[in-house]
């Protein structure tokens, strides 16, 4: 099979290869239906998700009476027009729970309940533009503290002699599947001794712990495959370790420290546990917000799409422009087997 | 003990190392170590760890003493009033999904991995193909969550939103509630998972692939072999070392899976596992000590891995 493409085409591998071909095709349409799904039905009206299916978003006749364009001998783009909206979104981000739309509502010049109509609303506690916020402010600190931490340690188990140092790495290897339920109820009361729950210095503390084995074991792999002669040199030119780590080892990582940065971000960003247990109610991030339209407040699949897509807004920017980077650190823990 | 990888020219005095280290160890020692011990230790107290677990035991009941944690945490879920009931609650208790997890969730992620990374291998579009299968990846689970939600979502009698009940409508058939249909609805979950981590398999094998030299192939080729000889006697075997890299990470992924369940169905008809059970152990019931016997139970499911884990880079560390 996968010499395909390399052998003389006969009958017999044309045919492989367009088995091979539907085959790539089918998993690929698999793979890639259901975030369209959620895409298309986050522009769509309420309405209209509700009696229809997205896949006939493009029909402009379908769906109930209120749904139709008020004019029935409009062209089809403009019928389409009124099949797609923004006003998911809006409600979303403003955290609008009423029975029409944010911007309906702030139009017709009653306001929305517990919001006022202005920019202000973005920063409602129980939308999902407070939610992006408290997101960055806690994936920011949580990716930098831990690769900072990890660049010192790193560079001891790589470039320092010293008894214990094989031990030290071994620990780190194991500590790096531990699984964090492990350690949530001691942290939890320890946290509730100090008042730091539904703090972000506990989310951070948190992250950076659960980051570390990991980054200093990636950091560490790089650290320690670059070429000796280079140190040597800068050695006995009479540099010390503080000036070799800052102007040798720092520039040549950096790549790894992007791979690394990019990891740790999309893992924090993503991550539902922590951020439930530690920040809960008091400080929601993305994920939380969403888990809880999911779980418990029922909110309708108009608002729930589109502040999935918002949540994925982000990763999917990032994976996109630096794709490689976050594939060789997403790797580099196993890849060296 | 220590590999010649250190300068022979570098020293320092005794203490720098352990300067540089210090950070780091505070923090690993803190959030991860200490807690650790802590949570054994908790696993033997009652609910709010002031007292032995053996005070929860109850007149008449089974009890485990001060192991009584871990009595309720292996057998609260099952059924013990007829072999029959026993089997049947087992598999939708935690264990018994678990299992189907392993099976389902790993099998599929490293077959459906492994068959398109060889696919795909040398085509025009892989780059875009590949990628498309990563994509998941860098989403949560709680976006893949939702996004799966609505695809297995159970509409009306009259009309059905959700693509796969709109399609077995559409060729006659009754539409199902996938998310409350036991045993079904801890498969659609899997296939979530499957969804999510195929990309990971994927790519690590397929540069597994690519490192197979070209030579190998050719002459396997000129002796006659087949497509599915070349790759089930060459590829396979010869990659073997990274497959089994990537069954453990998805072991060791699978074993800690939480957000995929509670977020389509917070571990309700039947689909908790170990992680969705700690968690409503510990917030919706407040019971600490059940909540860390089964944090410690799903680690000793862990720890063969933490062994082997340490093996393997104590065998890379030697051939440095």
């Amino acid at each position: 099979m996968i010499s395909l493409t390399r052998t003389k085409s006969n009958g017999k591998y044309d045919f492989t290869r367009l088995l091979t071909g539907i085959g790539i095709v089918l998993i690929l349409v698999v793979w890639l239906i259901p975030t369209i799904g959620l895409l298309v039905t986050s522009f769509r009206p309420v309405a209209l998700i509700n009696t229809t299916g997205w896949w006939t978003a493009l029909n402009v006749n379908n769906g109930p009476e209120s749904a139709q364009h008020p004019d029935p001998n409009a062209s089809y783009v403009e019928k389409l027009g009124t099949r797609f909206t923004i006003n998911n979104y809006v409600d979303a981000l403003t955290g609008y729970r009423g029975t029409k739309s944010y911007l309906e509502d702030c139009k017709s010049g009653t306001k929305p309940l517990g919001l006022s109509c202005s920019i202000k609303d973005l920063l409602n506690p129980r939308g999902m533009g407070r939610a992006f916020l408290n997101s960055v402010a806690v994936t920011v600190p949580s990716t930098i503290l831990p690769i900072l931490i990890a660049l010192f340690a790193a560079y001891a188990l790589s470039w320092m002699k010293f008894r214990g140092r094989y031990a030290v790495f071994a620990i780190l290897v194991g500590l790096q599947v531990v699984p964090i339920q492990m350690t949530l109820v001691p942290v939890l009361r320890m946290f509730a001794g100090m008042g730091l729950n539904g703090t972000f210095p506990a989310v951070w503390l948190f992250h950076t712990g659960f980051g570390l084995p990991y980054a200093i074991y990636l950091l560490r792999n790089t650290m320690s495959a670059l070429p000796k002669d280079l140190f040597e040199s800068a050695y006995l030119d009479g540099a010390d370790h503080w000036t070799i780590f800052k102007t040798i080892i720092l520039p040549l990582t950096t790549p790894a420290i992007a791979s690394l940065a990019i990891y740790q971000f999309l893992w924090v960003w993503n991550d539902l546990l922590v951020s439930l247990v530690f920040l809960g109610g008091s400080k929601p991030v993305m994920t939380y917000q969403i888990s809880n339209m999911v779980t418990s407040l029922g909110a309708g699949w108009h608002l729930l799409t589109a502040a999935a897509f918002l949540s994925m807004l982000l990763p999917m920017i990032v994976f996109f422009a630096l794709q490689r980077y976050f594939v060789r650190g997403m790797m580099a823990g196993a890849v060296k087997g | 003990m220590a590999k010649p990888t250190v300068a022979p020219v570098m020293r320092q005095k005794p203490f720098v190392p352990w300067l540089y280290l210090l950070p780091a160890i505070i923090i690993m020692t803190v959030f991860i170590l200490y807690p650790m011990i802590n949570t054994v230790g908790l696993s033997f107290k009652n609910a709010d760890g002031s007292a032995s677990a053996e005070v929860t035991c109850r007149e008449g009941q089974p009890c485990w003493g001060s192991f009584e944690n871990y009595r309720y945490a292996l057998s609260n879920e099952l059924n013990t009033s007829s072999p029959k009931a026993l089997w049947d609650s087992f598999w939708i208790s935690s264990y018994g999904n678990m299992i189907k997890w392993l099976l389902g969730m790993v099998s599929g992620t490293v077959i459906i991995g492994l068959i398109f990374a060889v696919w795909v291998d040398g085509i025009k579009s892989e780059a875009l193909a590949k990628s498309i299968i990563f994509m998941p990846m860098a989403i949560s689970f709680v976006g893949a969550g939702v996004i799966w939600k609505f695809v297995y979502n159970y509409g009306t009698s009259q009309v059905q939103t959700g693509i796969l009940n709109a399609i077995i409508s559409a060729f006659g058939g009754e539409p199902v509630a996938f998310l409350s249909k036991v045993p079904l609805n801890t498969f659609m979950l899997i296939i979530v998972g499957i969804w999510m981590w195929t990309g990971f398999c994927m790519t690590l094998l397929s540069a597994a692939i690519k490192s197979i030299p070209e030579e190998v192939i050719e002459a396997s080729r000129i002796d006659g072999a087949t497509d599915f000889e070349v790759f089930s006697k060459i590829q396979v075997p010869i990659i073997m070392p990274t497959i089994i890299v990537v069954i453990t990470t998805m072991v060791i992924n699978v074993l800690k899976l939480f957000d995929i369940v509670y977020v389509m169905t917070g571990g309700n008809f039947g689909t908790n596992v170990l992680a969705t059970r700690m968690y409503t152990e510990m917030y919706t019931n407040s019971q600490y000590g059940r909540g860390t016997a089964i944090a410690v139970i799903l680690i000793l499911f862990i720890v063969p891995f933490i062994v082997m884990n340490i093996r393997r880079f104590m065998k890379e560390e030697a051939m440095r």
